[in-house]
């Protein structure tokens, strides 16, 4: 009875160091699981500027002020004139009606 | 020899017992203060230690939040912030020689001089040395590296429309708040709260352990606006061409969906560059389309028709006598610039004929004709929530005379400003019913109100569809292509309280008439080339604007594309 006593205060003493030596990896785990997920969230956020960025850079560019007098000036484009226009009406069914 | 002996027996060895106890007591004291101090600093007022031990590793740091976008209603961006940098310095800590300084103000593209006074006036703990640097910039300051001297992240607003949309979509001021259009009366939902967050760092500065957020940032939420940028390029590039035309002082255009209310373009002339706003005028920085009354003189026509219409008084093809375009209310003479003897309701309309109009005015109540104005929107806000907005102004029917109804009729002695204007011509294209304006782009139409019936409204459309036509004040108003319908005004303005021989030209109208799609006004502001009506200044502007915006939204014509007739003689209306 004294003996199994005796035995069973060993086999918790392990568990207990077995425990305290899990909680030390598992929280240094953590931690660095919690720098990798800091440093995604800092990428996700200079992606977020850089998507900023670029989306006004690409509009900037579209300008339509741009966009017509490149097309006016550096490539001879020119709006169609009336009666170069014919507008096409396509029926629910596919079928493609031509306008008169 | 018993000196030992004798020696022992001299000493009195025992100690008194008090001593002993006296300093157990001591002890125990002692040791029971320091038990108490402990248990006081670990246990009851443990906040004191908390704190420092918190100070070693513990920091809040700054999550900030930007603010929201605005784009168009397809999306296109039209306010975005994007990261800047500005350097800022701490006077008590800075340290630098002078090639320092210079090397600093050549980069900051400062006055060297004036970086030093900055940078030493140890008067002040904080002082920016440039704001909103781009960062190529703000890389250089950085890697200089002086004490003392650091870089502060903010948010700069950028609108690639430029002066464009510049007073529609007001702007941002240096620490991006609203502070004018739409940035403001949206500030609510764009503005983004940056939150703060306590973070565990280790010996090397890292972020080791979220140690919970104390306050959630909020992003500003993206908004998405009724206008359409493509439109808005179109109908400022029309205007600002008119504008330099007609030598006149300013201009505003007004592009609405017929259908739901919802604006599609608003163009003031003369605009800013919001993207580099140095020296901006009050007069560039005006929304004239909301914020300036103007009288519309025979725009307000239609309404006086269609309020005699509904009320059984007419018919459009009754005819009124037009008394050879002279005709004497309470003492004072009405004109007409194209006297005529008889001329049916809808030959009013085309030709504008004021004493036509007025003696219509006159067959009603004036209680009647001032419901029905109200009814249609004027003297009231237009529901666009743009600050600064001028409802305008109509008078109470008690205090109208006889001549005030009859100049009423046709537009003069009440006030409106633009948008006002052509949200009041929803109600011919919705068939009497009268739609709230919106910047914002909706899910569904809005409800509207009921003004006028389904007949009186087509019957106005077909009047109004006769005045752009040959024989009308707008035939420069027609569309190849194109059944439109409109009606001009020319007024003269008011200087304090009398008239003065400075006009505003104006022409609302909608397209296409068979299924109406866009309302269309046009304001041009004391133009000063010869002309001045209407039909010959706003009307042109109009067809140009329609035309084009009607072939970019793939609107089918309406009409064979050798539809414009012009005559040799244009109608003008007298004012």
């Amino acid at each position: 009875m004294l003996r199994n006593e005796g035995a069973l205060n060993v086999l918790l003493l392990a568990a207990v160091v077995v425990c305290a030596l899990s909680v030390v990896t598992s929280q240094h785990k953590a931690r660095k699981l919690f720098i990798k997920l800091q440093n995604e969230k800092e990428r996700a956020q200079q992606m977020d500027v850089e998507w900023g960025q670029l989306q006004l850079e690409q509009s900037t560019w579209a300008t339509p002020a741009r966009v017509e007098k490149i097309a006016a000036q550096q490539l001879q484009m020119q709006l169609p004139g009336n009666g170069q226009v014919q507008f096409i009406r396509v029926e629910p069914d596919g079928r493609v009606n031509r306008q008169p | 020899m018993n000196y030992a002996a004798s020696a022992h027996q001299n000493i009195t060895a025992k100690l008194p017992g008090w001593r002993a106890t006296a300093l157990f007591a001591a002890l125990l004291a002692g040791l029971l203060g320091l038990l108490g101090r402990g248990v006081y600093l670990q246990g009851i007022h443990d906040d004191f230690l908390q704190e420092k031990g918190n100070a070693r590793y513990s920091r809040v740091i700054e999550v900030s939040a930007h603010r929201g976008m605005i784009t168009d209603r397809n999306g296109e961006p039209l306010a975005v912030s994007t990261p800047v940098d500005s350097a800022w310095a701490s006077p008590s800590d800075a340290e630098a020689d002078n090639s320092q300084v210079r090397q600093l103000a050549q980069i900051l593209g400062m006055d060297a001089a004036e970086v030093k006074k900055r940078l030493f006036d140890t008067s002040r703990d904080f002082v920016y040395l440039k704001r909103h640097l781009p960062p190529d910039q703000a890389g250089q300051v950085a890697s200089l590296n002086l004490p003392g001297v650091s870089l502060q992240r903010e948010y700069r607003r950028f609108y690639p429309a430029g002066e464009e949309a510049a007073q529609t979509l007001g702007f941002t001021g240096q620490d991006d708040n609203g502070q004018e259009g739409l940035e403001l009366s949206l500030q609510e939902q764009l503005a983004g709260k940056s939150g703060s967050q306590r973070v565990i760092k280790d010996r090397r500065g890292h972020i080791v352990e979220d140690a919970g957020s104390l306050l959630a940032p909020k992003a500003g939420s993206d908004v998405v606006l009724s206008l359409d940028r493509n439109v808005q390029h179109l109908a400022y590039r029309e205007l600002e061409s008119a504008v330099r035309q007609h030598k006149a002082k300013a201009g505003a255009v007004v592009v609405l969906d017929a259908r739901s209310g919802e604006v599609l373009a608003l163009a003031n002339y003369p605009a800013f560059n919001p993207n580099n706003r140095g020296k901006i005028s009050a007069q560039a920085m005006r929304n004239r389309a909301i914020a300036d009354l103007f009288e519309p003189g025979s725009t307000m026509k239609p309404f006086t028709v269609a309020t005699a219409i509904e009320q059984g008084k007419v018919r459009p093809d009754t005819l009124i006598n037009t008394e050879h375009g002279v005709y004497t209310v309470g003492g004072k003479k009405i004109h007409d610039s194209h006297p005529e003897a008889m001329l049916t309701v809808a030959q009013v309309i085309q030709k504008s004929s004021n004493v036509g109009s007025a003696k219509i005015a006159l067959s009603m109540e004036s209680e009647t004709l001032w419901q029905s104005l109200s009814d249609s929107g004027f003297g009231a806000q237009t529901g666009s929530n743009f600050p600064g907005e001028a409802s305008g102004k109509l008078r109470a029917s008690k205090t109208w005379k006889p001549i005030e109804q009859a100049t009423m009729s046709y537009g003069h002695g009440l006030s409106v400003n633009l948008l006002q204007l052509a949200r009041a011509y929803t109600i011919f294209t919705n068939d009497g019913e009268l739609k709230a304006v919106s910047l914002l782009k909706l899910d569904a139409p809005a409800v509207g109100k009921k003004v006028f019936s389904d007949s009186t409204a087509h019957a106005l459309r077909d009047m109004l569809e006769k005045a752009v036509q040959p024989g009308g004040t707008a035939p420069l108003a027609q569309v190849a292509g194109y059944r439109v319908a409109g009606k001009t005004g020319t007024a003269h303005k008011l200087e304090g309280g009398r008239y003065v021989n400075r006009y505003v030209a104006s022409f609302v109208g909608f397209a296409p008439v068979s299924d109406p799609r866009l309302i269309v006004a046009v304001m041009i502001d004391e133009p000063d080339n010869g002309q001045y009506y209407g039909g010959l200044v706003a009307a042109p502007v109009f067809s140009k604007v329609t035309g084009e915006v009607l072939r970019a939204l793939n609107v089918p014509n309406d009409a064979p594309l050798d539809n414009v007739i012009m005559p040799t003689d244009i109608i003008v209306e007298e004012v």
